[in-house]
């Protein structure tokens, strides 16, 4: 059984469709991704047949409405959590965060928007014929959300947007960006979430190629200047974008947790088979003790990561979850994940060094983890609030 | 045309099974469990059989203790129309699993009969075989090519000395061999769909069919480790080696 397999604690919220989904997923990805993710990696993309392979197994309608192409019933979040695991079992990163990121830039417009801009957009994006992205962070800074400056001025039946976007995640292949604007006063009363087609005039987009990690993933400094968007592409209510920018935050960061954790188990396994068959001073690394206990050390932290994502997975299905719950559980996936990759390259001494093996990619999208989708510090700060704030 | 295939519940391909420390059987407790992979064969074969329009419908068997319902529920989210599970906690032999079979092939009057030649568990590769007698039926064993035409299935049979083509009428049986297809994998709104289907249980009693064993277990235990292999220098110690130490020529 594979190492990462053997790792995994019971879980008692996961029943015979999770395990069907797991083992449907696990020929998917074995089949239609792992075998091509170093290419994918060079090449600095996915190639776009496999949007059209995600949807044919359901991955990219899982957890939508059914009415909008989505599928929805009989599913709960283990199904979801499932998906990030075998999806970050292909040893990148950057395939679940291309691959989903209308995960993060599709749930405002099914929660907030105007029932004609879910059929327009919605659909099609869950069939794989369309691209949406999130357009949250500037260049001016991403944590602080609440100070973001892309205006959009009212003139009659239009916005007119300027302003810029930065690190966002299938930038470059988007057809639509769900992107937080200004349209009052300063500070959060003052946001809107505006739906903006990528080809209007006005609309530019660089690539950010050369990153740490998440290659296969593009990335992309977008610029409006002067783009004319219709009032109706408005997601929400005008001055109320906070509410729709926070509302899938939960999901959000589960996703995380699990895409972190598996990838943590990944860094697990490849270390494990390394020091079975690598021999130093007359056997084998895995009988040192010194390196037993690493791998002890990152066991304990693995259970402790699912043990926590399962709870708060519980709260979540039972409607009764602390956001600070969710934010600290996202510090504890990717503090583990820090870990365990850390563990597993020194583990894999100068092997590990070198391109080609998972723990080695994993390793350099260790930062993304730990800063996109709240930072750390962030998530601790929401935390640390919030403890006040109900206790006081 | 109506398809049956049966599926049985194994530890899965991917577990090391070890010996029990007492000798008495293998040590499968807590392994993850699977439809054998012969098994998965045979339903993607029937699968692909209705979805060219020959086969109206599948109905998928397992017999086995009562976590085979989901083996069968992988097969119907594979495609199998509805299932039938044999309940019974006793470890069946092949004679016994033909004949519950039997039984159901009486009550069904299937068109034809999938199964996978072995399952990876007992590698007994007897059941279809048995089954075949039982009821009467033309076998085509070890498939690697299934077509159905006017009245007849043909079989391309995987053999010693290559392949060997068969004509049977129907009904008849047929077991799979591993290049008869590629399995699909379930999508996930046909696993949603597959709990809906209607899933039937009975029991071995229920079929009539006496499950006593005829075989007795002496002991189970895993096989004499391999020793490291060495290096010679050229053929003479090569041939002084086989001669002397390994004692076969
Ligand atoms: C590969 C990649 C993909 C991304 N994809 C997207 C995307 O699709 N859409 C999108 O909108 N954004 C995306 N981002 C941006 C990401 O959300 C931001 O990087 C993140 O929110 C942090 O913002 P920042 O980089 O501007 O850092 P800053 O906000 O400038 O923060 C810098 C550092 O200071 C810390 N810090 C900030 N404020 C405080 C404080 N009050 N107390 C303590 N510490 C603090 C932060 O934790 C961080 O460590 C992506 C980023 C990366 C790297
Ligand atoms: C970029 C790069 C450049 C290099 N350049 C050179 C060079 O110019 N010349 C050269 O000769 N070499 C070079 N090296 C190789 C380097 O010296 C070795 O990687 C290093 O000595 C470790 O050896 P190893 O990779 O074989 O790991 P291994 O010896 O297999 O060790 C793997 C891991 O197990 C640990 N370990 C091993 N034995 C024990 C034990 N008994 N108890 C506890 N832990 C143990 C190690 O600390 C390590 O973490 C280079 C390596 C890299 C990555």
């Amino acid at each position: 059984m594979p190492m990462r397999d053997s790792i995994r604690l019971p879980n008692p919220y996961q029943t015979d469709t999770h395990q069907q989904w797991r083992a449907s997923l696990r020929k998917f990805v074995d089949s239609h991704i792992t075998p091509f993710v170093d290419d994918w990696e060079e090449a600095g993309t996915l190639p776009p047949s496999l949007w059209q392979d995600a949807a044919n197994v359901g991955l990219l309608q899982l957890g939508y409405p059914e009415a909008l192409g989505g599928i929805s019933a009989g599913t709960d979040l283990h199904h979801m959590i499932i998906a990030a695991e075998e999806l970050a079992a292909c040893g990148a990163g950057g395939v679940y965060a291309s691959l989903m990121v209308h995960g993060i830039a599709l749930p405002p417009i099914v929660h907030y928007g105007s029932e004609a801009l879910k059929q327009r957009i919605v659909p099609s994006v869950l069939a794989g014929e369309q691209h949406i992205s999130l357009a949250i962070t500037e260049p001016g800074g991403g944590s602080d959300v609440a100070q973001l400056t892309t205006q959009a001025r009212r003139e009659g039946d239009h916005y007119i947007v300027n302003g810029s976007k930065t690190l966002i995640t299938g930038g470059l292949r988007a057809n639509w960006f769900t992107t937080a604007v200004r349209t009052g006063e300063a500070g959060v009363n003052g946001l809107s979430l505006l739906l903006i087609n990528a080809n209007l005039e006005g609309v530019s987009r660089t690539p950010l190629s050369k990153k740490q990690g998440w290659w296969c993933s593009d990335t992309a400094t977008l610029y409006f200047d002067n783009v004319v968007v219709p009032c109706d592409h408005l997601i929400g209510q005008e001055n109320s974008g906070f509410l729709p920018i926070v509302h899938n935050f939960n999901n959000e960061r589960l996703a995380l947790t699990a895409s972190a954790l598996e990838a943590a188990r990944v860094c697990f396994e490849d270390a494990w088979c390394w020091a079975n068959e690598r021999n130093t001073f007359g056997k084998p690394l895995i009988k040192h003790q010194v390196i037993g206990h690493k791998f002890a050390e990152m066991l304990r932290q693995i259970n402790a990561t699912q043990g926590y994502l399962d709870s708060c997975a519980w709260q979540i299905t039972q409607g009764i979850s602390k956001p600070s719950d969710v934010a600290l559980l996202k510090v504890q996936a990717t503090q583990t994940l820090e870990f365990c990759a850390r563990e597993a390259l020194q583990i894999l001494g100068g092997a590990g060094y070198l391109r080609g093996c998972r723990a080695e990619r994993i390793y350099r999208e260790v930062r993304v983890n730990a800063i996109g989708g709240g930072s750390e510090e962030i998530m601790r700060d929401l935390a640390w609030r919030q403890l006040m704030a109900s206790n006081a | 045309m109506k398809i049956l295939v049966a599926v049985k519940r194994v530890v899965d391909y991917n577990v090391k099974v070890r010996a029990k420390a007492d000798g008495t059987g293998a040590d499968t407790a807590n392994a993850k469990m699977s439809i054998n992979p012969f098994c998965e064969i045979a339903v993607e074969e029937a699968v692909r059989l209705k979805e060219k329009g020959v086969a109206t419908e599948i109905v998928a068997i397992s017999i086995g203790a009562k976590q085979s319902q989901e083996q069968i529920r992988t097969a119907l989210a594979l495609g199998a129309d509805r299932g039938i599970l044999v309940e019974t906690d006793t470890d069946l032999e092949p004679l016994a699993v033909a004949k519950c079979l039997k039984a159901i092939v009486d009550k069904e009057t299937p068109d034809l009969v999938i199964l996978g030649k072995q399952s990876i568990d007992g590698d007994n590769n007897q059941t279809g075989q048995m089954l075949g007698a039982l009821a009467g039926m033309p076998q085509g064993t070890f498939a690697s090519e299934v077509n159905v035409a006017e009245g007849k299935v043909k079989v391309t049979r995987e053999i010693d000395g290559g392949l060997q083509t068969v004509a049977l009428n129907l009904p008849a049986i047929v077991t799979t061999d591993l290049r008869l297809n590629e399995p699909r994998y379930a999508s996930l709104p046909n696993i949603m769909k597959a709990k809906k289907k209607p899933l039937e249980t009975v029991t071995p009693a229920d079929l009539g069919v006496d499950t006593a064993t005829r075989v007795k277990l002496l002991k189970v235990a895993p096989p004499a480790e391999r020793q490291a292999g060495i290096k010679v220098a050229d053929v003479a110690e090569l041939v002084e080696k086989l001669k002397n130490e390994a004692k076969v020529i």
